[in-house]
């Protein structure tokens, strides 16, 4: 299940609602990330960032990013929220869950869906310091923490 | 053909969208990138560091070498920065 919203989420609820979902499945683990808005230090401190994405194809790469990760994994359920907007230092930007008879595979594609979703997913963001307006460059570690899934 | 420009890109460019007939010669992304250059200005400015220009058709990610139909909706943007820490 893919959401791509303004609103912030409550980890909780969603976390209640998979275990309703998936109530009967014999699914033994959930695992869950959540990326936070991190404030940073000294000359890369940020007063907030702002969140764009395409849409259309955001939902569409979201979509194909949870279609890998249960071919790869017996999951019975998956939920990506990700916002988009204007966020300060603290506030969430990212929830995956993940839900599977056993904790290796809801962890392993918890971490797998956090990977290719930083990699592939259109969104951007740009941040706000001292002023200043810039857009984030990628990093080369994130592509090679998607890489390691190839 | 409907082209859309992301993040940094839209700025140099200057605007979010617009509709382009797919120039005589042009049949893949490279070839529209170049007759893109050849507008000057913003346009020239957004594809001089191919490094960080990525492809969509139709939605999908692409290569340079991915071919062109008149009727495609083409995205140019920078790599994706996405998700958290």
């Amino acid at each position: 299940m893919i959401r791509v919203q303004q609103e912030d989420f409550d980890t909780g609820a969603e976390i209640n609602a998979m275990r309703a979902r998936i109530a009967g499945a014999d699914a033994g683990g959930l695992c869950s990330f959540i990326g936070v808005v991190r404030e940073g230090e000294g000359a890369d401190q940020i007063a907030a960032m702002t969140l764009v994405h395409y849409p259309g194809m955001t939902e569409k790469e979201l979509a194909g990013i949870e279609a890998e990760a249960r071919q790869r994994w017996p999951l019975a359920d998956v939920m990506i929220i990700h916002r988009t907007g204007r966020l300060i230092p603290g506030d969430q930007i990212v929830l995956v869950l993940t839900a599977s008879a056993h904790r290796k595979a809801a962890i392993e594609a918890c971490e797998f869906l956090i990977d290719w979703l930083k990699t592939k997913a259109p969104f951007w963001k740009s941040e706000e310091s001292a002023g200043d307006t810039r857009w984030v460059a990628a990093r080369a570690s994130d592509d090679e923490a998607a890489a390691k899934w190839d | 053909m409907k082209v859309l420009y992301f993040a940094w890109m839209r700025e140099r460019v200057g605007i979010a969208e617009e509709d382009v007939e797919l120039p005589a010669g042009v049949t893949d992304v490279a070839g529209l990138i170049e007759w893109m250059k050849t507008r000057g200005g913003g346009f020239e400015n957004a594809f001089t560091e191919m490094a960080v220009v990525r492809t969509a058709v139709n939605q999908v990610h692409v290569e340079l070498s991915h071919p062109l139909d008149g009727g495609d909706e083409v995205a140019f943007f920078p790599p994706v920065t996405g998700g958290g820490a």
